[in-house]
């Protein structure tokens, strides 16, 4: 199932016993455009992703100073070095898909079109911010996207992401629900509670495992007696593919394909996604079980490195081009920082809203 | 270290408490072993097993995948087969994956087998709010394990009841819990040379007084303390009680705290509803009703999960001012 766009996507076990899901396959195969066929919308498509990887980035790397100037607070999780993931796979969904995510979900946020604003004011603890202050960075939400948050039990969102799904199926919707999630959640039940409903009742749900090689501290060598994720998913009856996650080009290709046919009723699709956080787990981690090489080199491999080489070698990229897209990003976070600075604070009498649908209005609090 | 007869250090933090008692039983009983997610290379996600893992050994010292249900379960069976194995679970909102095993087999086991099967297990997690992290890192709920017959629930709440109160629970025949509150690990103390082990069945007056009982716990007994500390430059004595253990409760120990002093506040960072709160002011009411010079006053966290932002964060759990107030209205 690997394409020439997508040198590093290893067709890995792939399953999917029913005639339906064969058949599925096939007709997702015509539909692809053959790669000696010229295309000449292909610049302004890089265009659009390298300028979502890096809002992503530099979103992040303002985090970081906020975090240390004590704008930000509570866990902050980085997602840098990881944002192919997020923008190819966003690049297969359509508004009506929804999304389910992680506490390192800011990339997933933007890339959903929530509104740099939004999680900026967000992090910030404003009324303003995509959860009205009360998530913080490890829970955006934003219903009108369909983006479902925010989960910070790790494997917490799968099982929700698979009543999404059945729900979109019941009611007869060709919409398809993403849900992504890191290595370590392969090691909870509800991983695989979800990966057999899912395959079991045939669910339109894409399962997007972001394996950036660790959990917290623990390596995967550590933490999973197989490492080989996509092939133990797809013991489930479900078909699955390992990708380059640090090529954007592979990653939309590949969620692009699986998007396809778990919206034509082939069932759950899941892509491991190979990547590497560069940064440590979150602000608090001490980062001290990594072999400082090993994330040299994965930084080598720098997801928006890769894509702004490809598009300089094809002549689609100048120098202007980029600086605008930089000034283009940073302007757009320039003025989240400052809306979110200047958002107001929710008053504390407010504080009983949103525990029950019936809010509370009863100023007294404890 | 009292562990081997040299003096401690002056200036222990909490976190280093904590590590020094699991160094302790590390050392002296090879059937103690410590797993749980991070606490060996990493050295737990809160620093307490920091060097563990290089003086004991990877057999000893296990890092566990993210499997809450699975080695809290294995650490039960562990039990079962002889070993004393001390379980780590990040936090108490991550522990609700293990709740089945906790109850349906270490606190009923011993039950269900008409009494072959003791689980002679500790399980350590953090609990409580105050550092921002937002509704699923944040709850208290040391009470609902407190509901469980079979187990026994620990809250230490200084640095000496860090260092002391592992070695009993481990000495516990029965399953033990131990609670530590996030906002603690950074608290420092001395710890006494030859403290002896905490005698986990009572409760322990930090502060005596004449006109008012702060009965509480864990992370909120410094607030306590802060606000008794208020209330006596009003010329209002109050004592503080810190419960130490939340199941059993030493209902002896406030029955007579209530006889002296006539007034009760109860602090507990939980939610005011079905808390351990309203169970120790079920058992005022029940056992001290006629010594009661005015209602029991109880300060717990607002009943909502706690939000992100600070402002709200702040306003959601109980806070000194308002263990003061309490104190003022049940005074009078
Ligand atoms: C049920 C549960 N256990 C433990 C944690 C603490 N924790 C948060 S993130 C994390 C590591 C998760 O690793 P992975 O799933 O690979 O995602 P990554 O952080 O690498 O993106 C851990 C142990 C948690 N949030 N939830
Ligand atoms: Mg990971």
């Amino acid at each position: 199932m690997s394409t020439a766009r997508a040198p590093g996507t290893r067709s890995a076990a792939t399953t999917g016993t029913s005639a339906k899901k064969a058949a599925t396959r096939k007709r997702g195969a015509k539909t692809r455009r053959p790669a000696d066929r010229p295309d000449t919308g292909r610049g302004a498509r890089r265009t659009g992703l390298l300028t979502a990887m890096l809002r992503i980035r530099r979103f992040e790397e303002r985090c970081v100073e906020l975090y240390s100037a004590a704008k930000i607070r509570g866990f902050v999780h980085l997602y840098i070095g990881e944002e192919a993931v997020a923008v190819g796979v966003n690049e297969a969904l359509g508004p009506e898909d929804a999304v389910v995510s992680t506490y390192r979900e800011h990339g997933h946020a933007l890339a959903r079109g929530i509104p740099a604003e939004a999680v900026m004011a967000e992090m910030h603890g404003r009324t303003t911010g995509c959860s009205g202050g009360r998530g913080g960075s490890m829970h955006l939400f934003d219903a009108s996207r369909r983006f479902y948050g925010g989960n910070a039990i790790v494997a917490g969102g799968l099982p929700l992401a698979a009543g999404l799904a059945l729900a979109d199926r019941m009611r007869g919707q060709e919409h398809v629900t993403c849900c992504f999630f890191g290595d370590g959640a392969f090691a909870e039940g509800e991983f695989h509670e979800t990966a057999n409903l899912a395959a079991l009742w045939n669910l339109p749900l894409l399962l997007v495992c972001e394996n950036n090689l660790y959990a917290m501290g623990t390596g995967i060598e550590r933490h999973e007696a197989q490492t080989d994720l996509a092939m133990r998913a797809a013991s489930y009856g479900m078909v699955a593919w390992a990708v380059d996650g640090m090529d954007v080009e592979a990653v939309e290709d590949a969620a692009r394909r699986a998007t396809e046919a778990v919206r034509a009723g082939a069932g759950p699709h899941f892509l491991e996604l190979r990547t590497y956080r560069f940064r440590a787990h979150s602000m608090y981690d001490p980062d001290r079980y990594r072999d400082r090489t090993e994330v040299e080199q994965w930084k080598g491999r720098d997801p928006i490195g890769r894509l702004t080489e490809r598009m300089r070698e094809n002549g689609e990229l100048e120098d202007a081009e980029l600086a605008r897209i930089e000034r283009q990003v940073t302007d757009e976070i320039d003025r989240a920082v400052d809306a979110a600075a200047e958002a107001p604070e929710e008053p504390v009498e407010n504080l009983l809203r949103h525990v029950t649908s019936a809010s509370i209005s009863s100023a007294e609090v404890r | 270290m009292a562990g081997d007869g040299r003096p401690e250090e002056r200036g222990t933090t909490y976190r280093q408490a904590m590590r020094e008692a699991l160094r302790e039983a590390l050392r002296s009983d090879d059937r103690v072993f410590l797993m749980g997610e991070d606490v060996g290379r990493y050295g737990g996600c809160f620093g307490v097993s920091l060097g563990l893992l290089e003086e004991f050994g990877p057999a000893r010292v296990r890092d566990t995948p993210l499997s809450e249900s699975g080695f809290v379960g294995a650490g039960i069976g562990a039990a079962l087969a002889g070993m004393r194995p001390v379980v780590e679970v990040m936090t108490v909102n991550f522990s609700l994956l293990a709740l089945d095993q906790i109850l349906n087999n270490a606190a009923t086991l011993l039950h269900m087998s008409g009494g072959q099967l003791p689980v002679p297990l500790v399980i350590r997690m953090t609990t409580g709010a105050g550092r921002q992290l937002g509704a699923q890192h944040s709850h208290s709920l040391e009470g609902w394990y407190a509901h469980i017959p079979g187990l026994r629930v620990l809250a230490p709440a200084t640095v000496e009841d860090a260092r002391h109160m592992l070695a009993p629970a481990l000495a516990d025949p029965d399953p033990v819990l131990i609670f530590e509150h996030v906002t603690l690990y950074n608290a420092s103390g001395e710890i006494a040379p030859s403290t002896a082990p905490v005698d986990l069945d009572h409760a322990v007056t930090r502060r005596p007084g004449t006109d008012i009982s702060l009965i509480t716990y864990g992370g909120s007994l410094p607030k306590a303390l802060a606000a008794a500390d208020e209330l006596a430059t009003e010329g209002i004595d109050a004592e503080v009680i810190d419960l130490r253990t939340l199941r059993p409760l030493d209902d002896a120990a406030v029955t007579a705290s209530v006889a002296r002093t006539h007034r009760a506040v109860v602090i507990d960072e939980a939610w005011r509803t079905g808390s351990l709160a309203a169970e120790i002011s079920a058992r005022i009411a029940e056992e001290a009703f006629y010594e009661l010079d005015a209602p029991v006053e109880r300060v717990c966290s607002a009943e909502v999960p706690i939000p992100y932002a600070r402002r709200l964060e702040e306003a959601a759990l109980p806070q000194t001012a308002d263990i003061v107030a309490a104190a003022h209205r049940t005074v009078g």
